[in-house]
């Protein structure tokens, strides 16, 4: 299937400063895409190129195959990390007027919302102010608008701020099901562990380049470093850790004894996993043997530092 | 076109169903209105304080002289000294105390002619008495050169050329001034306008970007649509309430001269109403003769021409002023840093209001009056002031006028794409308070 998005060859520059340089992305159907970067990496300034409030000054951006053009911002949802509510205006003439601008008709609007409000059980704010509401109900109401007109490529940017942990584990169920249903998405955010536990694929923008993009697993694979964690009780303690170094280098300063249980890393080319598998279990009782995954933000440090040492 | 008619909607309602908004709509006529009536009340108070002057009179002149007016009275002392004369004015909480000395002759009575009063004298009291005296020295002097009364008169009469415009229409002095005050009224409702409704739309801009909003509404609409939406929404609102205050004003002033009994022609004697007396002092022409006269030349006012041109210099000038002002909300981030770019829009404005009054009221075709009716951020003032004259032949030639309104479409475009790049710019930048030269660089992102 053709991506929802590919941006190519994207530069753009505010005076002096070069924001994005030669950045190509392409963002797959039907994904969650995590967009990762420093800040004032230049990730805000390529999603406002995405929404058409900047323009680029060379590269293209193609939206389902066609170059981006202004009848699109119907087709994309946006919801800033810079994000507010009109104070003074009630809840619900503020979304439906935020969707009339999206696009949609005044009815369908209507009725888009009162399904929303339905589901996200806030059905009774329509007619308060949005400056009697709490930070995080203000939230909803922003999630809400995002939405509301269907959107085939939604952009969050640090969606979760502002929400306790119960109504973010609340949205992110939303943001799922609208992949299920269809939509792409596109994530920006500096909380790990929501990538690692969202995107099927990411990108990494530091200093105005794009330094890795790619399906997270194919990445984490690339960043494996052969590692194995393992639990193990040998039948005899007194043998020490010189049988098994045979086999495979130990990481020693990760070892530790609890009660008779051995917890350590170890090297191990996939070649020789059989014979050390072998030795552990013919020499004592394996409780846990785990592969050593680099974690995305450990992905996100090194990368970063890579390129670092190289400027 | 449906996305800026939705803004527009937007900004209306959200500025008429302002709180502070809809007590501004309905308060000021009644602030104002009250204030005339105070003003009038307090005059007509003020009118029926008596002041009494005692004269004392020991001259064989002056008899019957001195006869009460409304406000004041006199009353006539003989044969006391001045001292006791004094003692019993103060005593008496008299006003004061004329003294006319016997000196012989009326001259030099009039000469050694002493008021005394407690505090210095109102004017208007010594102008009275200043006035009686002087009729009689002048009487007593054309005795003593034999002339009559009616020979001085003769002498005295001004002299005051017959004037009429090459079309055979009559004229006079006070016509230009008459005609520029018309026509500034017209060129200060835009300027009030600009400067309200202007703040308006700049606070609402401020709003948009403190309140984060900003960035969800420019992802779905231009940010030249949101400005455009937001200054037409605005002086709609301007509009409204404008009508408003015209109508409730003046139906709560009938109301009020109604049932307080109030004459309103109070407070256009006064001197020192503004705006009022400049025009219509005109010498030599009695005053019916100058009152028709005026009413003559302000029915022969152009004034479905003067609307017409309104109406293009309100909305190109209130549109060029309010760009601006919107791409200063947008550069910066609260109101308080909005001073330094204020100055200089007001600027020109003031000088079209001032500017306007002295050279067109003198002038109204001179160089002056005829340079600020062309530069495009005055001339929407100006030129206003200039048209009561009416256009082409002893008005405004029609070139000026074209030339003027072209002027003021090639500002109002450039103007209004510098003003939204700027503010497409400014509208994303937070916590900077920008300079002149920054702004000056968003010019080119």
């Amino acid at each position: 299937m053709d991506p929802i998005l590919s941006i190519r060859e994207v530069s753009k520059s505010f005076g002096n400063f070069k924001a994005l340089d030669g950045v190509s992305l392409e963002v797959p159907t039907h994904s969650i895409y995590g967009l990762l970067g420093p800040n004032g990496a230049g990730k805000t300034t390529l999603i406002r190129i995405i929404n058409q409030i900047a323009f680029p000054d060379q590269g293209q951006v193609y939206l389902g195959g066609e170059p981006l053009k202004p009848e699109h911002v119907a087709q994309i949802g946006y919801l800033p990390e810079e994000r507010g509510l009109y104070k003074n205006m009630k809840v619900g003439e503020q979304a439906l007027y935020l969707a009339q601008l999206k696009g949609l008709s005044r009815a369908d609007a209507h009725r888009e919302l009162n399904y929303w409000f339905e589901k996200l059980e806030i059905g009774d704010w329509w007619n308060r102010k949005v400056q009697e509401l709490s930070k995080g109900m203000a939230q909803k109401i922003q999630f809400i608008t995002t939405v509301l007109h269907r959107p085939r490529l939604l952009i969050f940017d640090e969606p979760f701020s502002g929400f306790d942990p119960i109504n973010a584990a609340l949205i992110k169920d939303q943001i799922l099901e609208l992949r299920n249903e269809g939509a792409s998405i596109i994530f920006s955010t500096h909380r790990m562990e929501s990538v690692e536990e969202l995107c099927e694929y990411i990108a990494l923008i530091h200093r105005s380049h794009k330094i890795l993009e790619g399906r997270l697993s194919s990445i984490k694979k690339a960043y494996r470093s052969n590692e194995f964690r393992v639990r193990w009780m040998p039948s005899k303690q007194e043998d020490g850790l010189n049988g098994m170094e045979a086999l495979a280098p130990v990481v020693r300063s990760a070892f530790h004894s609890d009660e008779g249980i051995w917890d350590f890393v170890v090297s191990l080319e996939d070649a020789n996993q059989g014979d050390f598998m072998n030795y552990l279990t013919r020499r004592g009782v394996l409780s846990s043997f785990q592969e050593v995954v680099p974690s995305v933000n450990d992905i996100f440090i090194q990368t970063v530092q890579k390129q670092e040492a190289h400027a | 076109m449906r996305k800026l008619g939705l803004i527009i909607r937007r900004e209306y309602l959200a500025k008429v169903r302002n709180k502070s908004f809809v007590i501004m709509t309905f308060l000021s006529p009644i602030l104002l209105v009250g204030m005339v009536v105070l003003i009038a009340y307090l005059t007509k108070i003020n009118d029926n304080e008596k002041r009494i002057v005692v004269v004392l009179n020991e001259s064989g002149h002056f008899q019957q002289e001195f006869l009460p007016q409304p406000g004041l009275a006199f009353v006539m002392m003989r044969d006391i000294s001045i001292e006791e004369a004094k003692d019993s004015t103060l005593s008496l909480g008299y006003y004061g105390l004329l003294h006319l000395e016997d000196r012989g002759p009326l001259d030099k009575v009039v000469e050694s002619a002493y008021f005394f009063t407690r505090e210095a004298p109102s004017t208007q009291v010594l102008e009275h008495i200043e006035r009686i005296l002087e009729r009689e020295l002048r009487a007593y002097r054309l005795e003593e050169l034999g002339m009559s009364p009616q020979t001085y008169a003769n002498l005295g009469k001004g002299y005051e050329i017959n004037t009429a415009t090459f079309a055979g229409e009559r004229s006079g002095k006070g016509i230009n001034e008459f005609k520029a005050l018309v026509g500034g009224g017209f060129g200060y409702l835009i300027m009030m306008f600009i400067i309200i409704y202007g703040g308006f739309v700049m606070r609402s801009v401020i709003e948009e970007k403190t309140s984060r909003i900003i960035e969800i509404i420019i992802s779905s609409v231009k940010p030249f649509q949101l400005m455009l939406g937001k200054i037409i929404g605005t002086s709609l609102a301007g509009v409204t309430q404008f009508l408003i205050w015209i109508i409730s004003a003046s139906l709560l002033m009938v109301l009020a001269l109604i049932f307080l009994d109030l004459d309103p022609a109070i407070l256009l004697e006064r001197p020192g109403t503004p705006g009022m007396d400049p025009a219509f002092p005109v010498d030599g022409l009695p005053a019916d003769a100058t009152t028709s006269l005026l009413i003559e030349e302000f029915l022969k006012i152009p004034m479905g021409l003067m609307i017409g041109f309104f109406l293009i210099y309100f909305v190109l000038g209130y549109l060029i002023y309010s760009s601006i002002y919107a791409a200063i909300g947008a550069a910066v981030d609260n109101e308080t840093d909005t001073q330094q770019f204020i100055f200089p829009i007001i600027l020109p404005l003031m000088l079209a209001i001032y500017v306007g009054f002295f050279s067109v009221f003198s002038n109204p075709h001179g160089p002056i009056a005829v340079g600020f009716s062309i530069f495009p951020l005055t001339s929407p003032i100006v030129m206003m002031m200039r048209l009561p004259g009416g256009v082409g032949e002893g008005g405004v030639p029609i070139w000026e006028l074209v030339l003027s309104i072209f002027l003021l479409v090639v500002t109002f475009l450039g103007i209004v794409y510098l003003a939204a790049k700027i503010y497409r710019v400014g509208i994303l930048m937070y916590g900077k308070k920008p300079t002149y030269r920054e702004l000056f660089k968003w010019l080119k992102y």
